[in-house]
């Protein structure tokens, strides 16, 4: 692994440039380095972190990947990570002009981790310094635990998906309603507690507004020292409130990390670390998981964009369509994100510009009108930047796969069966209905099981889980080894409620069946209820 | 592996553990070594430790089917793990498989097919039923999986009760090849010798007609063939591979008969030499013999299900090549259960008459998902009694096709292959 030469570096540095007056934003300082497939395939089981720590699943997978890579090689242009400074791998032998596009996508990607609203919790910290220290730490307590150390790690990873990503987000983004005094005063305590008329609240908040304006400094303290004197109670209303809003909040991860005597016992607090450890790396990368689509479409749409407006690769752009239309066209057989994130992209900023994304437009209904429609305000833009600062692959799916995007690009939800006759299997287009589209690409995106802890249940013998049924059971195969891992980590057994579809054979039909399932004594058992 | 690399930190008793290559990395030196790898045999034990510390083995064998040349493939095998999680079951609500693409054809027009005998393609896969077939040889890597097999899972070794030792017998043929002096000359590799040897020797110019009397001939040139030792095998035992492939066994029923079938093959590969003879056998409502474990292996699902057909081929090739006679017979079925409940008599009949013939008839349930109850192949042989009729010969054992695992894989051949 060694930094790009300083020929390539300038490259890429005139390529942040004309990025960044093009309205891309991101810190200037990035790293770039040259790789080769060994180094690739074995960062990659690290998730392209070079400082993770180490785990010998990760090393399973390198032995399989250098056997795979001999049978059946392949190379990505670029990856990047979201590190602060930037760093992206490149392989090695690329020639300037496509330097000069692989760059303009790395550096989109650069700037949708640096600017979407889902990765603001990875805002303030360099995760390669941070695993770095990680590693050490690990490193560090092998030396007194040896293999032990690794069943905490493989035990923790088991349930790294259930960690409360969206929470943590919430909680920085939106904080809820009554986080703050005046917010818990005005929305809880004087309409639950005190059960105060509508129009005596607006008088109060009238007064506190006129406070707060006439004394920006004291305001707020001399309003709620006046309520404290008439509520002597508010105080105490107001701390209980926000500590049992916290408590709600935990996933299961942090409640068995804070919570599990096993591990508060003197002689397994060390195992705590790993825990941690294992939390904050998940939720380091629950929201790449979650803008794979999104992020490939706007590094696309980028790449193309920049590097069709840059004047230093004339003369090469046969190549570059060629590459390009590789990378970015849609597959006739298969999921493309490249190709659907992309497309979506444009389709948003087509929207923008010709002014759909408004009332105006969603109040007409004729279909000659809308197919015409065209303000011709040209806010493209503008909305695809609106997309890349809060949208995720779930909400532009959710929002933009529509019959009319369906049609437009021929898409089709294809389907695999038997014909028995020819003994062949056959793939036939099985819908071409948007809903139908839509709902095949959300079902590929990631989407853990929703597990929590029933903290009323839950005591030091037994660890109560209680799984939010949305539709799909529990993979059976998993659940076991699951339920052992945390069983180690509570020390104790674990129940487990969730639902199973059962299926009638004779006439297809479908039904849901309340199960608990009981890990005691290293045995997995299953009880209807 | 280079021998400095590890140095860094021993994962199992974690000496030494300053982490000098992540600084080096840092530092933007060209060093590349970020991972302390473990090799094959070092995660093995740590796969054995795991069971002395109460928890199950992870490590399991993957296979890659690696394309070669002339078109015979090779299986590489490789460890592979899954971490467990809990994760969303997609099975039980898509009965199909289904994923995007584009085109302007209409909805339900076929778009493309690929066929269920694997003789007709070309292809890559990793899994059963994919993959090319031509002159594909199965023998050398299963023997290699039969060799891991034995060594970490522990099967046992069949008793010389069970399968009889070969005979082993020497042939004197004419088929090695011997420079200098032999009992017969062979024309064309003596003659591409001297070619050879006058071309060393600037005797022969380019692109001019050589002059052939002039060519020098030294004696070493001359090829003979030789007479040669070959041992030659005489079998003692024949194993009959038998599986449904009907259409109810598509994913992963087969999945497990095959994986149970290939650790067969591979295990008797590996402990017998090559020793052992092997046939295949393929039913749906029909039966038909593959030609070797490759076709059997890759063949895909086809119609509806009956399995008496499937036994009374057995029985008919045993009859009509004798095999009772001089032969011990092995027959490993594997299905998942699935019949039509007229042939029950039938298929009982059959059982019956190929128990007189065989030493042991293993037959393997891979129940399909969400099926807990017996199936009606495990019913008819249930009602019939012949489990506790023909106790010493047959044995059933089943799993759950939708969650099997490695472990039960081997747990049934052991039950297979038990005294």
């Amino acid at each position: 692994m060694k930094l790009v030469n300083q020929h390539t570096k300038n490259i890429m540095e005139g390529c942040k440039e004309r990025a960044q007056d093009a309205g891309l934003k991101f810190d200037q300082e990035s790293l770039e380095y040259i790789v080769t497939n060994s180094d690739l395939i074995e960062l990659q089981p690290k998730i392209m972190i070079p400082t993770m720590y180490d785990f010998w699943v990760n090393d399973i997978e390198i032995i399989q990947g250098k056997e795979k890579y001999k049978v059946f090689p392949h190379n990505p242009y670029e990856t990047v990570i979201n590190s602060r400074p930037a760093i992206s791998f490149y392989n090695d032998n690329n020639p300037d002009w496509l330097n000069v596009m692989i760059f303009y996508h790395v550096l989109a990607h650069i700037d949708f981790f640096q600017n979407n609203h889902l990765f603001s919790n990875t805002w303030n910290e360099d995760f390669v310094g941070k695993a770095l220290a990680d590693k050490r730490q690990i490193a560090f307590l092998r030396t007194k635990h040896g293999r032990w150390v690794d069943y905490v790690i493989e035990f923790s990873r088991s349930i790294d998906n259930l960690v409360g990503f969206f929470s943590a987000l919430n909680e920085k983004e939106a904080p809820p309603i009554g986080a703050d005094m005046a917010g818990y005063y005005f929305n809880i305590f004087c309409q639950e507690k005190l059960k105060l008329n509508e129009h005596i609240v607006f008088k109060q908040i009238e007064q506190y507004n006129k406070l707060i304006s006439n004394n920006p400094q004291v305001g707020k303290v001399l309003f709620f020292n006046n309520i404290m004197k008439k509520h002597p109670e508010f105080e105490f209303e107001f701390k209980k409130h926000i500590d049992t809003n916290k408590s709600n909040k935990t996933d299961v991860i942090q409640f068995i990390r804070d919570h599990s005597p096993f591990l508060n016992k003197d002689e397994n607090k060390w195992m705590k670390t790993i825990v941690n450890i294992i939390r904050e790396s998940s939720v380091y990368f629950s929201p790449q998981i979650r803008t794979k689509i999104i992020n490939e479409g706007w590094a696309s749409f980028w790449h193309d964009r920049l590097f069709r407006m840059d004047d230093r690769i004339s003369g090469n752009e046969v190549q570059y369509a060629k590459i390009n239309a590789s990378v970015t066209s849609i597959n006739r057989a298969g999921l493309n994100p490249y190709a659907i994130g992309l497309r979506l992209i444009q389709e948003v900023e087509e929207l923008g510009d010709r002014g759909m994304l408004s009332h105006e437009f969603e109040r007409i209904t004729s279909i000659d009108e809308r197919s015409k429609y065209n303000t011709q305000n040209s806010k493209g833009l503008d909305a695809i930047f609106h997309l890349r600062k809060h949208f995720s692959d779930f909400t532009l799916i959710n929002s933009f796969v529509n019959q009319d995007f369906v049609s437009k690009h021929d898409l089709m939800v294809i389907g695999k069966r038997q014909n028995e006759e020819r003994n062949t299997t056959e793939y036939y287009v099985k819908s071409k209905k948007a809903e139908d589209y839509k709902n095949m690409l959300l079902d590929s995106l990631y989407h853990p099981p929703s597990i929590s802890v029933d903290e009323v249940k839950t005591n030091d013998k037994c660890l109560y889980l209680i799984h939010q049924f949305e539709g799909k059971q529990l993979l059976k195969s998993h659940i076991k080894s699951t339920m052992m891992g945390i069983g180690f980590l509570w020390g104790g057994n674990v129940e487990l409620i969730t639902q199973e579809i059962k299926l009638n054979k004779s006439d297809g039909t479908k039904w849901n069946k309340k199960v608990i399932y009981t890990y005691k004594n290293k045995k997995l058992t299953k009880e209807e209820l | 592996m280079k021998g400095g690399r590890r140095k860094n930190i021993d994962r199992l008793d974690g000496e030494k553990t300053y982490l000098r290559i992540e600084e080096l990395f840092l530092h933007n030196s060209s060093e590349s070594s970020y991972v302390s790898l473990q090799t094959l045999d070092e995660l093995m034990a740590r796969d054995n430790q795991r069971e002395e510390d109460g928890f199950e083995r992870k490590i399991k064998l993957g296979k890659i089917v690696r394309p070669g040349k002339n078109g015979s493939d090779e299986i590489i095998i490789v460890p592979s793990t899954i971490e467990t999680k809990f994760y969303h079951d997609n099975a039980p609500n898509n009965e199909e498989e289904e994923f995007g693409g584009t085109g302007t054809e209409e909805e339900g027009s076929v778009i493309g097919e690929k066929s269920n005998n694997p003789k007709n393609e070309d292809g890559s896969g990793k899994g059963p039923g994919e993959g090319s077939e031509k002159g594909h040889d199965l023998n050398s890597d299963a023997y290699n999986l039969g060799k891991v097999l034995t060594e970490y899972f522990n099967l046992p070794r069949l008793k010389q009760k069970g399968i009889k030792k070969s005979i082993s017998q020497y042939n004197y043929e004419l088929t090695d090849l011997n420079k200098g002096f032999g009992q017969l000359i062979d024309k064309k590799q003596t003659l591409k010798r001297i070619i050879k040897t006058n071309i060393l020797l600037n005797n022969i110019p380019e692109k001019t007609k050589p002059d052939l009397s002039s060519l020098i001939h030294s004696p070493q040139d001359t090829v003979y063939k030789i007479l040669s030792r070959e041992i030659s095998y005489e079998t003692e035992a024949i194993v009959f591979f038998v599986r449904d492939y009907s259409g109810s066994m598509q994913g992963s029923p087969s999945e497990a008969v095959l994986t149970q079938h290939l650790f067969l093959y591979s295990w008797l590969m590996y402990h017998y030499d090559k020793r052992v003879k092997t046939r295949f056998i393929l039913h749906d409502t029909q039966a038909i013999e593959a030609e070797d474990f490759s076709t059997y292996y890759r063949s895909n699902v086809a119609g509806g299900t009956k399995i008496f057909p499937a036994f009374e081929l057995v029985n008919s090739i045993i009859e009509n090549e004798q095999l009772h006679l001089s032969k011990n017979i092995y027959v490993f079925y594997g299905s998942d259960g699935d019949d039509w409940k007229d042939n029950k008599n039938n298929l009982v009949g059959e059982i019956k008459k190929l128990s007189k013939y065989a030493n042991r008839i293993g037959i393997f349930v891979a129940r399909n998902s969400g099926n807990d109850n017996p199936t009606s192949l495990e019913s008819t042989i249930e009602e019939s009694n012949i489990l506790s009729e023909l106790n010493d010969i047959l044995k059933i054992t089943q799993i759950n096709s939708r969650d099997f695992t490695e472990s039960q894989i081997i747990e049934s051949i052991k039950l297979f292959l038990r005294v």
